[in-house]
């Protein structure tokens, strides 16, 4: 059919099933956003207030949906801006498909008006990009974002048009399929491989399951916890791992890592076999896999073969998607007892114990506690990146049916917000928690007019010690406690600048104000946001 | 440890600045790249010499793979290769050098392609070691100036390395 590439951008966007879209016009994206506003009735289009956090939606969006999520941005600025967006999608293997608008054809490598190689300076954070100059190919490299970005390990495709293309005259029709020789990921696991792996963890006397965020990325939760439950094998996760596996779960021993909780990393010392699912083994995780791949047998399963002994050599490799290879091993799995290695791990030290917060404050890791349980079983936590996300990491109790997101690799500051108000739009039936810190918050407040603009109840925490909270607790264990350019004096009162804002908000100063704030956030009907006091000392641990 | 890779990619414009990317974000070293189209026109084929351990090298197999445009990886083995590295020099050469520089020239296989009052500019195409060992002699007259393009291998035998399966 005769169209413009606008207007087929437009079909391909529907033929992939996109619902909604996040982004921020420009000139260079005029063409795009022009055919999109006769399709409003089929793709909601959300302005978001700054490029990255269009992007941090899509893959907010992209990880409770399950499939590639897009975000919309200009050229030169509004592309440079989402580079931290693809960047933090990528760390945590996240499909966005993005689509930058680029200056005329003829004029890239001139230095105009908002120019910027954007498909240059994003390549190091994208899975694969496009610069799409043949107004024919479009199509094609629409059908092929998608599948790259949704398949394999997902990540973000970038996909940079010039305007002229855009507004270019095409005989356009969608593809059914996409046949990418140079890329076939392996899903399926080697069946050899998989009895191997069967067999070390059958014949390990202190066997150890450690789940990473790729359980979530190929959907694996149930099967991962079917084989912890057959075989009584003992459960840690990553920081990207955690809500794959009910807390309650009396296999459950926390997440590990820099900031994880003694058991969990205890456990990891004392196993004799650790199996890894979709977990890459980096630094924050496990600080010494060198030392570690001496003493223990390592098996591990990922879908991206080059993670496999990146950081840590495997002694049973095994390529492929954690929910096809979980399900091979469930069919030839038996039960099993770990009775004592069970009771041994539950002996040991957990979370530290809240300490008391001194008088108008609140300690944080009893708010996280409290919130949690009042708060429904397929709630949506979206952590910000610092005390609050570690806080809220070890002391949210996932049940079944819950989740949690945040920026594990990337740790990228200002996440929450946005990411909140995509994981809403991708699941209105979820209810759907943003828990970031006074400095974060910062970074993303301005998405609070996108929330309210578009009526996505999202519930935001904001936890306040004026302090950059973290990076203050770096500096007095690790600087001799010579506290620099952490204090965020001059921060508004957020109580005034949600009402600024129409949005209700509470702050939480002690044990009465904590319970209304908390009864707000699980009872009130759309956008609301709790101030939760923290004293400035509170440690992370 | 040096390792000779060739790499098979799909004749796109910006593989090239993907591949060296790769290899300078992730910290492997390049001693040499060459890039050029092979009978398909489809595909190009970058042969690659870098330095690193065994781990690296699998790392560096492994992180070309993921490249959507990477259609195949071959490290060599040592000794499964045939390998050649075109090496063009100018040197100094006054009247009373010529026949010395010509002699080398003679010995090592090089060719005269130019010639004037003051320079000689020759060219050799020869194994990596060989050409070192080559301008090592012909240094003591002056090099001028000298460009090489980089190991191009394939491999012994009846062996092929090609994008169909």
């Amino acid at each position: 059919m005769k169209m413009s590439v606008s207007q087929a951008m437009v079909e391909c966007l529907k033929a992939e099933n996109v619902k909604v879209v996040f982004g921020y016009p420009g000139a260079a994206i005029c063409p795009f956003y022009d055919a999109l506003l006769d399709a409003e009735n089929d793709i909601r289009q959300v302005l978001v207030r700054q490029e990255a956090n269009g992007g941090h939606a899509a893959n907010g969006y992209a990880r409770i949906s399950g499939k590639p999520a897009v975000c919309i941005a200009t050229s030169g600025p509004g592309a440079t801006n989402l580079i931290t967006a693809i960047a933090t999608a990528y760390a945590d293997s996240v499909p966005i498909v993005c689509i930058t608008g680029q200056v005329n054809t003829d004029q890239i490598g001139s230095d105009v008006f908002q120019e910027a190689d954007i498909t240059g300076a994003a390549e190091p954070f994208v899975k694969h990009s496009y610069l799409l100059k043949e107004p024919d190919d479009l199509a094609r490299v629409f059908k092929e974002a998608f599948y790259i970005a949704g398949t394999g390990r997902p990540g973000p495709v970038l996909i940079d048009i010039p305007m002229d293309v855009q507004k270019a005259e095409i005989d356009f029709e969608y593809p059914d399929k996409c046949e990418i020789r140079s890329y076939k990921p392996t899903t399926k696991g080697n069946y050899l491989q998989v009895k191997r792996v069967l067999g070390a963890l059958e014949t390990a006397e202190k066997p150890l399951i450690c789940i990473g965020g790729g359980v979530f990325a190929s959907n694996a939760q149930e099967e991962i916890t079917r084989l912890a439950e057959l075989m009584q094998i003992p459960v840690i996760t990553t920081m990207m791992g955690i809500s794959v596996f009910p807390n309650d779960n009396p296999l459950f021993c926390g997440m590990i890592g820099t900031h994880g909780i003694k058991r969990a990393n205890k456990a990891v010392n004392e196993c004799d076999v650790l199996f890894l699912v979709g977990a890459r083994v980096g630094d924050r995780a496990v600080k010494t896999p060198l030392a570690l791949e001496k003493t223990t047998k390592i098996l591990h399963i990922d879908i991206d073969p080059a993670e496999i002994g990146k950081n840590i050599g495997a002694d049973y490799p095994l390529v492929g998607d954690a929910k096809i290879v979980l399900g091979q091993m469930l069919e030839l799995a038996k039960p099993m007892k770990h009775d004592d290695w069970i009771e041994h791990l539950k002996g040991l030290e957990g979370a530290k114990a809240p300490i008391e917060a001194p008088a108008g404050t609140v300690n944080p890791k009893v708010f996280i506690d409290r919130l949690a349980a009042k708060m429904p079983d397929n709630t949506n936590i979206v952590a910000d990146v610092g005390q609050n996300q570690i806080w809220t990491c070890n002391g949210y109790k996932f049940r079944k049916g819950g989740r949690l997101l945040t920026s594990g690799g990337m740790g990228t500051m200002g996440y929450s917000v946005p990411a909140a108000i995509g994981a809403k739009l991708a699941d209105e039936s979820r209810p759907t928690v943003a828990v970031c810190g006074d400095g974060a918050f910062q970074m993303s407040f301005m998405e609070l007019a996108t929330a309210v603009q578009f009526g996505v109840d999202i519930k935001v925490v904001v936890m306040t010690n004026n302090r950059l909270g973290m990076v203050r607790e770096l500096q007095t264990n690790g600087y001799h406690d010579r506290q620099t350019n952490v204090f965020l004096d001059g921060s508004p009162d957020f109580i005034k600048l949600a009402e600024a804002y129409g949005i209700p908000a509470v702050r939480a100063c002690d044990d009465g104000s904590m319970d209304k704030a908390i009864d707000m956030l699980a009872n009130h009907k759309g956008i609301c946001l709790a101030e939760v006091v923290v004293d400035k000392d509170m440690p992370t641990l | 440890m040096k390792h000779t890779i060739s790499v098979l990619v799909e004749n796109h414009s910006g593989v090239l600045s993907r591949i060296s990317g790769l290899f300078s974000r992730r910290g492997f070293n390049i001693e040499s790249l060459a890039v050029g189209p092979t009978h398909d026109p489809a595909v190009s084929r970058i042969t690659i010499v870098a330095d690193g351990d065994e781990h690296t090298v699998e790392q560096i197999e492994k992180q070309l793979n993921k490249l959507i445009e990477v259609i195949k990886v071959k490290t060599f083995g040592r000794d499964e290769y045939l390998a050649r590295e075109l090496m063009i020099v100018k040197v100094s050469a006054t009247a009373n050098k010529r026949s010395e520089i010509m002699t080398i020239a003679d010995v090592t296989g090089a060719k005269v392609m130019d010639i004037t009052l003051t320079t000689m500019t020759l060219e050799l195409c020869d194994t990596y070691a060989h050409l070192c060992r080559f301008e090592e002699v012909i240094e003591p007259y002056g090099i001028i100036e000298m460009v090489r393009t980089g190991t191009i291998a394939i491999e012994k035998g009846a062996e092929t390395f090609n994008a169909k399966k």
